[in-house]
């Protein structure tokens, strides 16, 4: 699956990569731990936190990471957008809680 | 083609906006010099582990990494307050990080951990009020 199809299913609205977003998922992490996410999540992952701080950045690039998920309603920094768009790393967000955004992911990516 | 490969970057303390950045780089270096898959990964968390902990709590520091046809080492010097207990300071989930850090998503105590889980060798050499190495070496 891709980010496109990912974010019409989810209804999650792009803060920036709108180019990006045929990159494909193919699974995804949650936390907000930098250095949980580091150890665990995988590359090509949808990462999923309500972190918004540019510091995100780094992490999704050193892991290849497919995007970012901000959850509850979290806008990112002007900084993270900033960096993300340089990076080329989608941003993501939506008002839903990770619980919601995750069980939803894991039925589209698993089924 | 045999060829070593060798470089140095600084690291301030407390400049958390760049957090991450100079370990960026270098995954882009050792990717551009051949070095892929499980190998870099270990490579990109020990460095992306190692950068954060000189920004949190030393003043500055230098990563070195040393690429040769058999193995990566990663040597990471800083001028800091240094570490009292190596072995506590190891264990998951032990953190002096104050609230600042912990808003920030940092402060999980899994750093040292994580960098140890990552490399084939791992030494932390301490000295209080003067500063901390770490020794990496991953296989390759
Ligand atoms: N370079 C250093 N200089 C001085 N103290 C350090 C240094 N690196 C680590 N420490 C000490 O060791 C503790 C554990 O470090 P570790 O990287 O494992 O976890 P953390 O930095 O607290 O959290 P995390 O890395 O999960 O974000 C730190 O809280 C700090 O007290
Ligand atoms: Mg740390």
């Amino acid at each position: 699956m891709n980010l496109t199809l990912l974010t019409e299913k989810l209804n999650l609205e792009v803060r920036c990569c709108k180019d990006k977003l045929d990159r494909e998922v193919s699974g995804g992490y949650m936390g907000d731990l930098l250095s949980d996410v580091m150890a665990n999540s995988k590359k090509d992952d949808v990462w999923i936190t309500c972190q918004s701080h540019q510091n995100v950045v780094a992490v999704s690039v050193l892991k290849e990471h497919a995007g970012i998920i901000l959850v509850l309603g979290k806008e990112p920094d002007t900084d993270t957008i900033e960096r993300a768009s340089q990076e080329g790393i989608p941003l993501l967000v939506t008002d839903l809680p990770g619980f919601e955004i995750a069980g939803r992911l894991y039925d589209l990516i698993t089924v | 083609m045999s060829r070593e490969y060798e470089v140095s970057f600084p690291v301030k303390g407390d400049n958390f906006e760049d957090a991450g950045k100079v370990s960026v780089e270098i995954k882009r270096l050792l990717k551009g010099h051949g070095i892929t898959g499980d190998i870099l990964r270990r490579a990109a968390i020990a460095t992306y582990e190692s950068e954060v902990n000189i920004i949190s709590y030393a003043q500055q520091g230098n990563i070195n990494v040393r690429v040769t046809d058999d193995s990566i080492s990663i040597n990471i010097q800083d001028r800091g307050p240094g570490i009292t207990d190596i072995e506590q300071a190891m264990k998951q989930g032990y953190s002096t990080a104050n609230d600042r850090i912990r808003e920030m998503g940092f402060g999980a105590g899994m750093g040292l951990f994580n960098i140890k889980n990552c490399s084939d060798s791992f030494e932390i050499l301490s000295e209080i009020n003067k500063g901390t190495l770490l020794k990496i070496l991953i296989n390759r």
